[in-house]
């Protein structure tokens, strides 16, 4: 019975540390991807300053109230607009980014393609 | 006619990844934040320095009324320099100032509103940072020039001579 008790107090002991590690990746994840504004070239999770740190407990604190990831980039994107994401989304001014790459390789295909195999024929 | 195409498509390629660039050489590559928004101010609540009662936001700003909300503390040097026009600020009756204690040790923070005055009408505590991102704020300090609970200006950094004189010229 007393090696039950104590198995049982191991079990639950280990899997809360199970839980709080996959919030601490939620975070990490998170965070990466989100930039230190007053850092130069660092995103949150690397930084270690006054903004870093208090953004890494607001994650911690909306991840706590349920919001999602997707939820927590717009909530930061409306205090302090586009640029704290690394990942930028597809909209107007970012079009050519992300398409450019796309249509480039297509066309160098296409040449490569037209050159190696429609010239063998 | 495909051979004619291929330098056509070229061209045009060409031609749209040199508009792109030379319109990315107009943007200033420092980051320059939004200091002119007319963002409605976030709901929270907070608590009182003082009292350490629960204080929301409907409970220090009111509608109809301008505040300047000024993000400060203890331990920033610039805001020891900024203090005194805060004060001089104070004077002035169509304008409220607010405080923001950000990050701060309450002991250390009363002595520095002993030794320099305290311009704050009321004063709400954030002790680990995430009221100041609430405001999208990125330090100390910080202000913000609040009428009918719209934010109309942000002042990032200490404020200087110029910039009360600019927030008096706006208030009147």
């Amino acid at each position: 019975m007393k090696i039950l008790k104590v198995f049982l107090v191991i079990f639950f002991l280990f899997s809360q540390s199970s839980i709080n590690a996959d919030d601490q990746d939620e975070i990490n994840k998170i965070t990466k991807n989100l930039r230190c504004l007053v850092c130069q070239g660092q995103s949150v999770y690397d930084s270690d300053s006054e903004f870093a740190i208090s953004l890494k407990t607001l994650v911690k604190q909306k991840l706590n109230e349920g919001l999602s990831e997707y939820q927590i980039y717009n909530y930061l994107k409306i205090k302090y607009g586009e640029w704290i994401l690394y990942d930028p989304e597809l909209n107007k001014n970012t079009f050519v980014l992300w398409l450019l790459p796309i249509l480039i390789f297509l066309i160098g295909g296409a040449i490569i393609f037209k050159n190696f195999f429609l010239k063998n024929k | 006619m495909k051979k004619k195409l291929l330098p056509f498509f070229v061209v045009i390629i060409f031609g749209i990844v040199f508009i792109v660039f030379y319109k990315g050489l107009e943007d200033t590559n420092i980051y320059t934040p939004d200091l002119n928004v007319q963002k409605d101010i976030p709901i929270f609540t907070s608590k009182d320095f003082y009292s350490g009662k629960v204080l929301k936001s409907s409970d220090i700003f009111e509608f109809n009324k301008t505040y300047l909300l000024n993000i400060w503390s203890s331990w920033c040097v610039p805001c020891r320099q900024e203090h005194p026009l805060l004060m001089t600020l104070k004077q002035n009756d169509k304008i409220d100032i607010i405080g923001l204690n950000y990050k701060d040790n309450k002991k250390n923070a009363v002595i520095f509103l002993q030794d320099l005055g305290n311009p704050y009408e009321k004063i709400f505590i954030d002790l680990d940072g995430t009221q100041a991102i609430e405001w999208g704020a990125y330090g100390v300090p910080e202000s913000f020039l609040i009428n009918n609970n719209k934010i109309i200006k942000k002042y990032i950094g200490p404020l200087n001579e110029d910039l009360i004189s600019e927030i008096e010229y706006l208030i009147k």
